[in-house]
């Protein structure tokens, strides 16, 4: 079968997960990208979420646009469906997908340019509908694939390999996505390996738009000095809100906490997501506060991550539609095409 | 290549001193005054008297104030395309009344609000001043609502001028107004007011004259759009995407009216997902990744939203993802004549997108059509995994035609070849997305969520090979191409056949496609009937092309192509088809004015050039 690069299952692998798989089981093609891309790191994270959260591969489909990162759903998940589409207009295409087949759980994967610049629009539009996916931002601050120009999240001063300094200001697309309606909104980045993990288990257990700016750096066009999207400065500047460990339902291991420094929510699976309180108090139901954090960070020049906004209240996309459960795409003929007594009404009402 | 039969001869010729159900009645108002009320009484009183009708609005990118024409054609041969002369004007329209006034033939009617003083520009027309100010205020005490209820009076007067029967006006009427009995009284009360007036100002009948006949028995009276939204209700669609632009909002607009009527489950849940996207773009990739899920999905647009599906159309074609898009045709280029009809998008449309592309494009001529082939459109796209266009106008989608009903489809739908989980456990898992395992070019593809190991492929607009893995070889690219244009080329016979509309042995036919098709069929007749030219008429329905297109042209010497457009869109494609030996037969009429064709200036054109080609007898 050519479209699998799994282990075959003759492997002695003792270790699978909740669901029987082994972990080779959510591995995708050999990567393409550069050696030590942020990118790469971001893809072993969500094979581990994945793994680890027993999804299975077969009820899972992967999206994204173009651009370095949106090569990246070839590298994990070989055993689900996977679309790369055109520039900028993964929602779209997400949309169309997740509206068809409500079961199936949904990743989209962009980049910075991908969504800050050319895709915009169709982002924004995506968080307003609150579309049950999981999107993540694989974010270097430059256009790989066209050799290093500045993206729309550059930020102010930032030096290109060039030379060149960025003269205008970043869009946060953190705060886009609180303005614009998302229901969970994070940074992270990617050499952060127990907080990324923690906020993807969290997000495969959320049912709404998740949205993820994970800052991934550019080993090849932004890793200098000067940039604000290297693994010096980020390591140098992140700062995290919370920590943030998650629970998942099937896990009936209960782990305390302490509610005066902790918050728990409740995921729409069960799930718990633990935010422990760091440097400030800080709420993620308040989309204010979100935005006031974020702006603060900006003018400070910390790398801010964590979980920004949270809501497990609004319903999604599908919810509001009042979709079916099956399937749209399955319904049979028998449901879609209304009898012939129908066309007959329809027409009577013309004669 | 199928016939179809023409009976337009459906009462005997009028005293000719009279125009007995034959005439055009125009309305000139001003946007958004309401007067669309007061043309479709006129319509439906028409239709239920028998007359054979059709109604088209002229009207203007504009919400208020503007210029706006209806025109009601009565035609007892049945011809419903657009007759070039206006015979009655109700002329209501200070700013463009005395145009419109010098724009008639003489002999014709005016009916005309008393304080334009139209009577002293012309002297050879029939003039009938109306007050209408003064005839609404007595019916209609409450000032503000006159506005709305004036231009019933029209109607009143036109009914007695031209003999209308007034029950069948009322019931026009209470049909207009069947959720509103209050307004319905208010509007029959200005009505009688304008039939009363003209009853004893103007005694002398017009010499339009309506007189009931049997022309319009089991039809229907609807708007192609509406035919459109229709067929895809039938098709099964659950996912529409679009954007408001006009001429098409209208057939998304009834496609989710009937889908929330006709397509809940017995819990009131939808079977349907109507998103109205940010853009075109964006109702374009709902489509695509609904098609790619497997579900039908379709999005409607006009030239400019077309345009900007472009890239992803390729996307479309080269990743194999069924979609149905239909384009209600406006003028071009650029904005253009938003509320103006044209079949600028053919040739644009044929290859939309970068690099080598071709496409399915359907080209329904009638709204039996729009119907019909809004359901082909989807099992069509299934079958060959590529988006499908329907490309209508604005004459065809916005206006009111007369059709017979339409018929339910027969054919269970076509979902097109889908690997199951058994068929992938049947195959060992031994498959690949884009292998041409039948020979006609048209791969196997699974559906996401099918529960195999195998099943799972990766969908993209780069290149690949059969096994839909990137590949950049240029042996793997040319062999994607070709097996798309094997299967493109296979579809030539499984599209809307050419209807061979009329035959003769003449050696001179003529080629039209879409709405162009009601003047020609009218145009045939003045051509045979005037100067005894008698064309073959076929019909094109399709684009690729059946082989029964190049056995007409083969049978003609000149063959005339009609396209409402400037550069003869469909000549082109025809020439490009039959290659030179047989293109030198074809010779282009072109009619692009903006408004729908008419016989006239078509059997005018065509006789030119027949003229021209051929000593007169």
């Amino acid at each position: 079968m050519p479209t699998t690069t799994s282990t075959p299952a003759s492997t002695p692998s003792p270790k699978v997960n909740r669901i029987g798989l082994p972990a080779t089981d959510y591995r995708g093609a050999k990567t393409t990208l550069c050696a030590g891309c942020g990118h790469n790191a971001i893809s072993e994270r969500i094979i581990d979420a994945c793994f680890e959260m027993g999804i299975d591969p077969h009820r899972f489909v992967k999206l994204s646009g173009i651009g370095c990162s949106s090569k990246a759903p070839t590298y994990f998940l070989g055993r689900s469906f996977g679309f790369n589409s055109v520039h900028g207009r993964m929602p779209s295409i997400a949309t169309g997908a997740v509206l068809a087949n409500r079961t199936l759980q949904a990743l989209g994967v962009s980049g910075d340019g991908d969504t800050a610049s050319i895709g915009l629009g169709q982002f924004i539009h995506l968080m307003r509908r609150n579309l049950p996916l999981i999107y993540i931002i694989e974010d270097n601050g430059v256009y790989g694939l066209t050799k290093g120009q500045f993206s729309a999240t550059a930020d102010l001063g930032a030096k290109q390999k060039s030379g060149v300094i960025n003269e205008l200001p970043a869009l946060d697309t953190c705060a886009l996505a609180v303005l614009s309606g998302a229901t969970f909104v994070a940074r992270s980045f990617s050499g952060d390996k127990k907080q990324l993990t923690a906020i993807l288990k969290a997000a495969l257990a959320h049912r709404g738009t998740v949205m993820i700016d994970v800052i991934s750096p550019c080993v090849t066009f932004n890793d200098h000095e000067g940039s604000t999207k290297s693994y010096k400065y980020v390591l140098e500047h992140e700062e995290a809100l919370q920590e943030v460990s998650f629970v998942p339902a099937f896990d009936d291991i209960a782990v305390d906490y302490d509610p005066g420094t902790t918050l728990d929510v409740t995921m729409h699976d069960g799930s718990h997501l633990r935010l422990r309180k760091l440097a400030q108090d800080f709420d993620p139901s308040n989309g204010q506060q979100a935005l006031d954090v974020l702006t603060a960070a900006h003018q400070s020049g910390e790398v801010l991550t964590g979980v920004f906004y949270l809501d497990t209240t609004k319903p999604d996309f599908v919810q509001q539609l009042g979709l079916v459960g099956e399937p749209l795409a399955h319904l049979p003929e028998a449901v879609v095409r209304p009898p012939r007594a129908v066309l007959d009404e329809v027409m009577a009402s013309l004669l | 290549m199928s016939t179809s039969t023409l009976d337009r001869d459906l009462a005997p010729a009028p005293a000719p001193a009279s125009l007995l159900n034959d005439f055009s009645i125009q309305v000139a108002t001003v946007n958004g005054s309401g007067s669309q009320s007061s043309n479709l009484v006129l319509l439906h009183t028409l239709f239920q008297m028998g007359i054979p009708i059709s109604g088209k609005n002229l009207f203007p990118s504009n919400i208020a104030g503007l210029p706006t024409w209806y025109t009601i054609r009565a035609s007892r041969r049945g011809y419903i395309g657009r007759k070039k002369e206006i015979d009655f004007l109700i002329a209501l329209n200070p700013d463009t009344c005395r145009d419109d006034v010098q724009g008639l033939e003489a002999g014709a009617s005016v009916i005309y609000d008393e304080p334009l003083k139209l009577s002293a520009l012309r002297s050879d027309l029939t003039y009938y001043p109306v007050p209408f100010d003064k005839l609404v205020a007595p019916v209609c005490p409450v000032a503000k609502l006159r506005k709305l209820v004036r231009n019933m009076i029209y109607v009143g007067v036109a009914a007695h001028l031209t003999c209308m029967e007034m029950p069948e006006v009322e019931r026009a009427l209470r049909r207009q107004f069947k959720t509103k009995p209050k307004a319905a009284d208010l509007n029959w009360a200005a009505i009688q007011a304008g039939y009363s007036f003209a009853r004893e100002q103007f005694p002398q009948p017009d010499r339009c004259q309506l007189q009931r006949m049997d022309g319009t028995r089991g039809q229907i009276v609807i708007e192609g759009n509406a035919a459109g939204a229709l067929g895809c209700l039938f098709a099964g669609v659950t996912v529409v995407g679009w954007y408001p632009i006009t001429p098409s909002s209208s057939l998304c607009e009834y496609l989710i009216e009937y889908l929330k009527r006709y397509r809940r489950t017995p819990g009131g849940e939808a079977t349907f997902a109507c998103v109205q996207a940010e853009d075109e773009l964006a109702a374009c990739g709902m489509v695509l990744g609904a098609g790619w899920m497997g579900a039908r999905a379709v999005t409607s647009t006009s030239g400019p939203g077309i345009s900007l599906m472009s890239e992803f159309v390729g996307l479309g074609y080269y990743a194999e993802i069924p979609a149905v898009i239909f384009d209600i045709q406006r003028v071009g280029p650029s904005t253009g004549l938003p509320t103006r009809t044209a079949q600028g998008d053919l040739s644009f449309v044929a290859t939309l997108s970068h690099g080598d592309t071709r496409h399915l494009v359907l080209l329904p001529g009638t709204v039996q059509e729009c119907f019909d082939c809004g359901v082909a459109a989807f099992d069509l796209a299934e079958r060959f995994q590529t988006p499908v266009f329907v490309l209508s106008d604005l004459d065809l989608g916005m206006n009111h035609w007369m059709s017979p009903p339409f018929t339910y489809p027969e054919k269970p739908m076509d979902r097109g070849k889908v690997l199951t989980a058994e068929d992938l456990r049947r195959l060992k898992g031994d498959w690949g997305r884009y292998r041409d395992v039948d020979g006609d070019g048209i791969g196997y593809r699974t559906l996401p969520g099918t529960d195999h190991p195998a099943a799972a492929f990766f969908t993209r607009g780069s290149g690949h090979n059969a096994d839909a893995k990137y590949s950049e070889k240029g042996a793997d690219y040319i062999a994607n191409m070709d097996r798309l244009r094997r299967k493109w080329e296979g579809a030539r016979e499984h599209l809307p056949a050419p209807l061979l509309e009329h035959d003769s042995s003449s050696g001179v036919g003529v080629i039209a496609y879409g709405s162009t098709h009601h003047g020609m069929v009218e145009a045939l007749d003045q051509m045979r009937e005037e100067t005894d030219l008698d064309c073959a008429y076929l019909r094109v329905r399709a684009w690729p092309f059946a082989r029964s297109v190049a056995e007409f042209v083969r049978r003609c010497q000149r063959v005339y192509v009609v396209d409402q457009n400037r550069d003869g869109q469909m000549y082109h494609l025809l020439l490009a088809d039959l290659g030179p030996e047989l293109g030198a037969r074809l010779r282009s009429v072109r009619q692009y004015s903006g408004l729908p064709v008419d016989a006239r200036s078509l059997s005018d054109a065509i006789r030119a050039q027949e003229a021209a080609a051929r000593p007169l007898k």
